[in-house]
């Protein structure tokens, strides 16, 4: 909205970047009553879903990432479904299950779980890999085959995983190509000590989103899905991005660049950022923001001592100047 | 129909442009008229300051009536370089006091590029030209600022200069190609060949220490190979015969395209650049061997073939060693040893004694030196006032002297004891200009020496000044005098540093002299030969001017149409308001987007906030944002970042 003030004349101008803004702020407003001192979290996660990707967010359990996928169903009014991952865990139990049934003398598909708008993958590292790769295909393709059938999953679909740090125990990590699914991962991290004391003090976050009514009208996430591929992307920022991937390959800071996919994902996350921030075309500020959760998963440093994801991404925005 | 009154940004760049145009006049103008333009300007600038209306018509037709009067009586004339300058000098004065609108204005514009012109009449060196040019660019600025909007005085400035300099390529073509005429390259006809300093055709006491007051140079050589000992170093002026008891005059002599003598001896060639001095002899060291285009007199000068207007180059080749004046005629001698009756009893009874006591008149000579040395005679810059008869008074009582007491004593003195003799004017010394090589003689080296005839000798140069300073002859009137205080700065030898730099800038004084002032019609033609236009005629030069021309101006208007994208300008604009943030101590970071900078800058200096946001968001949307055909922003971008100075 700030920025909008400046393009007094441009009136299609303001009323396209006014409207997806003003839901987006309102969207922002009523997730952070509920997850309380994690703005910056909640506005990536919200741009992670503007550019229709998944989330994945790794963290300490009790910090709230559940709290956080409810509510952002809640608030954006989707079908919510929540999937346990467990060790022991098949394909099935998530994609459905074809059942004979008696009447008819056929086979009849069950859907499981993922048919759904939001799916909340909690504890995705404690499944089998095979268990693992039965969403990751549903995520990507954003349909199910089932013996011989392929069923489309709804046109907003999103997949929010939560995944314990690696070294707990009796985890399988995902691979990295499984991770390149992911169009951001973040962490929440703990509360700041003021955010807790509201926390402890408050009454129970569940209770409270079952009281607050969803923030989108019917057709208003779609408005902002598409809002959201039409920020621009001039020529200047488009150089700036490949100088960042350029930098990712050639950089002796990193074991891996950023592939191809990396790079869309980059600006349609930045894409979304900006939508956010009432803008209508992208400016390096917004690859920046969103460079450490797009980006941070998808670099592998080089080197022995490990550097920590947000160290690394740090690096590659510093070591590339603007165009 | 009445025009808008002037804005008072434009006043000020009008009364600067004024002020910039006349102050170099201040050198020759007389003061009184000098106070009155000052006065007058600053007048003009109290008005515009108080905001109060300019003076009533009847008062301005007053003080131009007063001016015109102060100009006649100042200078007893109208016409001329001098009362034309002066008379233009206040009329803008005048004027200004009278311009309040836009037509009035430019009529000062124009008397202010008048005036620069003006200056050249007076001198053409360097620094007249620096100081021209510095009031072009505030003419030029006074037209921009009558013409464009308002704008900040340095931009202005900058914006002026930049026209200027977009004119030298074409003043350039002009300067080289316009076709040439014989004659200096400024000056009027009437004024340009009056005060001169230097050597004149007769001489009385004081005259050549006058003449030594200046710095100023008389010509310059270039020896090919080495220069001649100091003690060959007379450069040979007017010969003067003819003693009316106080002043010397030349003698009668009669000129011929060849000399008398046949050159022998050590040959010294060298080229002489004379600095214009209004008279036909040339300097040449004794005794110049023939050269075509010039011409000698009996008494051994050389001359040129009319008087020298403007500064020449001579080539020449001199025989120390040549005899002279071995069979001169009864009348030349008669006129070598001709004294008014009744003057100088004392000098005269001197000769008579000398006489006596010679055994042949080959010796009086070195008895008349010996006798000079005796005397204990003082050479000084300052001698005592002589009495009734000259030569007594400095021999015998006051005894001090510069170099024509010296040679006009003793020429009295020879004459009186029967021997021709007669005084020879010039210069004598010369150093060299440690930057370019070149000898420079001045005006401080002039000098007075005597020529005495001797049988089977001829005319042999005697410096009695020698005798008593011999120093005088060896390192210059520096060296002979006791102090230096009488001599101007720049001959005094106590201050090397000083002649370094007087070193220096002569040497780009002549440079400048013999590139642009000495650019005449020959060089022009060597010019155009060398470029392989051998025979060029005037309208050959018009039609290549006219060429040239075209072409240095299709030169600018491409340079000034080049394609310039608008994202190149954003782009020059952003780095400019980078660059003064970064000169507060807020540089940007290579990598920082601009809204990220403007946060930071914000949040370290919060007083730049509002306007560091507006242009980092003007910006961010013209460089990243849509393409646009609205020009608007843009404009507002480049606008805004020119207000932007912060401190």
């Amino acid at each position: 909205m700030l920025l909008c003030k400046h393009y007094p004349l441009n009136f299609t101008l303001k009323k396209a970047c006014a409207m997806p803004t003003h839901i987006a702020t309102r969207l922002i407003d009523a997730a952070s009553r509920i997850i309380l001192g994690k703005d910056e979290a909640i506005r990536l996660a919200l741009a992670c879903m503007l550019a229709r990707g998944h989330l994945l967010m790794e963290d300490m359990p009790g910090v709230g990432k559940t709290t956080l996928a409810h509510a952002l169903a809640h608030l954006l009014g989707l079908k919510f479904q929540r999937i346990q991952f467990t060790s022991d865990m098949l394909p099935a139990d998530i994609l459905g299950v074809s059942v004979f049934d008696q009447r008819d003398g056929a086979f009849r598909f069950h859907p499981g779980p993922v048919f759904s708008e939001m799916i909340l993958a909690d504890e995705i590292n404690r499944a089998t890999p095979k268990a693992q790769s039965a969403l990751l295909e549903a995520m990507e393709e954003r349909q199910i085959s089932a013996e011989g059938h392929t069923y489309p999953l709804p046109a907003s679909f999103f997949v929010i995983a939560t995944q314990n740090p690696a070294d707990q125990i009796g985890t399988f990590p995902l691979p990295e190509s499984q991770l390149d699914r992911f169009l951001m991962r973040i962490s929440l991290g703990y509360p700041d000590p003021a955010s807790e004391r509201a926390l402890l003090a408050g009454e129970d976050r569940r209770e409270m989103l079952a009281r607050l009514p969803p923030v989108l009208a019917a057709g208003e996430l779609d408005m902002l899905l598409a809002a959201s591929r039409r920020v621009h992307v001039g020529p200047r920022l488009l150089d700036y991005v490949q100088a960042l991937l350029a930098r990712s390959r050639e950089s002796a800071d990193f074991a891996t660049g950023l592939s191809p996919r990396a790079g869309l994902a980059l600006l349609s996350a930045a894409r979304a950022w900006a939508l956010l921030a009432g803008r209508d075309h992208v400016l390096p500020e917004d690859v920046q923001a969103v460079l450490p959760a797009v980006a941070g998963h998808r670099l592998r440093p080089a080197g022995e001592t490990p550097l920590r994801p947000d160290e690394l991404t740090r690096r590659l925005r510093d070591a590339v100047p603007l165009p | 129909m009445t025009e808008p009154r002037l804005h008072p940004d434009q006043t000020a760049w009008l009364l600067a442009c004024a002020i910039l145009s006349l102050a170099p006049h201040a050198s020759h103008l007389p003061l009184s008229l000098i106070s009155v333009c000052a006065l007058l300007l600053g007048w003009r600038g109290l008005l515009a300051h108080q905001g109060r209306p300019l003076p009533h018509r009847f008062l301005l037709f007053a003080l131009a009536a007063s001016l015109v009067a102060l100009v006649a009586v100042e200078f007893q004339r109208f016409f001329g370089k001098e009362p034309g300058i002066a008379l233009l000098a206040g009329l803008l004065s005048i004027k200004l006091l009278e311009t309040n609108n836009a037509r009035d204005a430019r009529t000062v514009v124009l008397l202010s590029f008048f005036m620069q012109m003006g200056l050249f009449l007076y001198q053409q060196n360097m620094g007249v030209a620096a100081l021209a040019l510095v009031g072009s660019v505030a003419t030029v600025g006074a037209l921009l600022a009558l013409e464009g909007r308002a704008e900040a005085a340095r931009t202005r400035a900058l914006a002026a200069a930049r026209l200027v300099l977009q004119g030298l390529p074409l003043m350039a073509v002009l300067f080289v190609l316009f076709p040439r005429i014989q004659g200096p390259l400024w000056g009027l006809p009437a004024d340009a060949y009056t005060h001169r300093t230097g050597l004149s055709d007769s001489m009385a006491p004081g005259d050549m220490a006058r003449v030594s007051e200046s710095a100023a140079i008389a010509f310059r050589a270039r020896f090919e190979g080495d220069p001649p000992p100091p003690a060959e170093r007379y450069w040979r002026g007017p010969v003067l015969s003819d003693f009316d008891g106080r002043t010397w005059r030349q003698g009668r002599h009669s000129v011929a395209e060849a000399p008398a003598y046949r050159s022998q001896g050590t040959a010294y060639t060298y080229t002489l650049t004379l600095e214009p001095h209004n008279q036909r002899w040339l300097l040449a060291l004794d005794f110049p061997a023939a050269a075509p285009g010039l011409r000698y007199s009996s008494d051994f000068q050389l001359l040129a073939q009319a008087p020298l207007h403007t500064r020449q180059r001579v080539d020449l080749v001199s025989h120390p060693g040549t005899p002279v004046g071995l069979n001169e005629p009864d009348a030349v001698l008669r006129q070598a040893l001709a004294l008014p009756p009744g003057s100088n009893p004392r000098t005269r009874a001197l000769g008579a004694r000398l006489r006596t006591e010679a055994r042949a008149s080959s010796d009086i000579p070195a008895l008349a030196i010996a006798h000079f040395r005796a005397s204990k005679l003082a050479y000084t810059l300052d001698p005592l006032p002589l009495g009734r008869d000259d030569v007594d008074s400095f021999l015998f009582d006051t005894r001090q002297g510069f170099c024509e007491h010296f040679a006009a004593a003793f020429v009295v003195t020879l004459r009186a004891a029967g021997v021709p003799a007669r005084v020879v004017t010039g210069y004598q010394g010369g150093e060299i200009n440690a930057v370019d090589g070149s000898f420079v003689v001045r005006q401080s080296d002039a000098h007075a020496w005597a020529e005495v005839w001797l049988a089977g000798k001829g005319w042999q140069r005697i410096d009695p000044t020698a005798a008593s300073a011999p120093r005088r002859i060896d390192s210059g009137l520096a060296g002979a005098l006791p102090d230096m205080d009488r001599l101007p700065l720049l001959v005094r030898s106590d201050l090397p540093w000083l002649r370094t730099l007087r070193d220096n800038l002569e040497a780009i004084d002549n440079r400048w002299n013999q590139w642009v002032l000495g650019y005449n019609p020959a060089r022009q033609q060597a010019l155009l030969s060398a470029l392989g236009l051998a025979r060029t005629d005037w309208t050959t030069l018009i039609a290549l001017m006219a060429a040239a021309g075209t072409v240095v101006a299709g030169l600018l208007a491409a340079w000034a149409l080049r394609p310039r994208s608008p994202a190149d300008a954003i782009d020059r604009d952003w780095a400019r308001f980078c660059q003064r943030l970064a000169a507060l101590g807020l540089p940007r970071e290579t990598w920082e987007g601009p809204l990220d900078y403007a946060g930071r800058v914000a949040h370290q200096r919060p007083d730049l906030g509002p306007a560091v946001a507006a242009i980092a968001a003007d910006y961010a949307a013209l460089r990243y944002g849509p393409a646009t055909t609205d020009t608007f922003a843009s404009r507002r971008f480049h606008q805004s970042i020119k207000n932007f100075r912060p401190r």
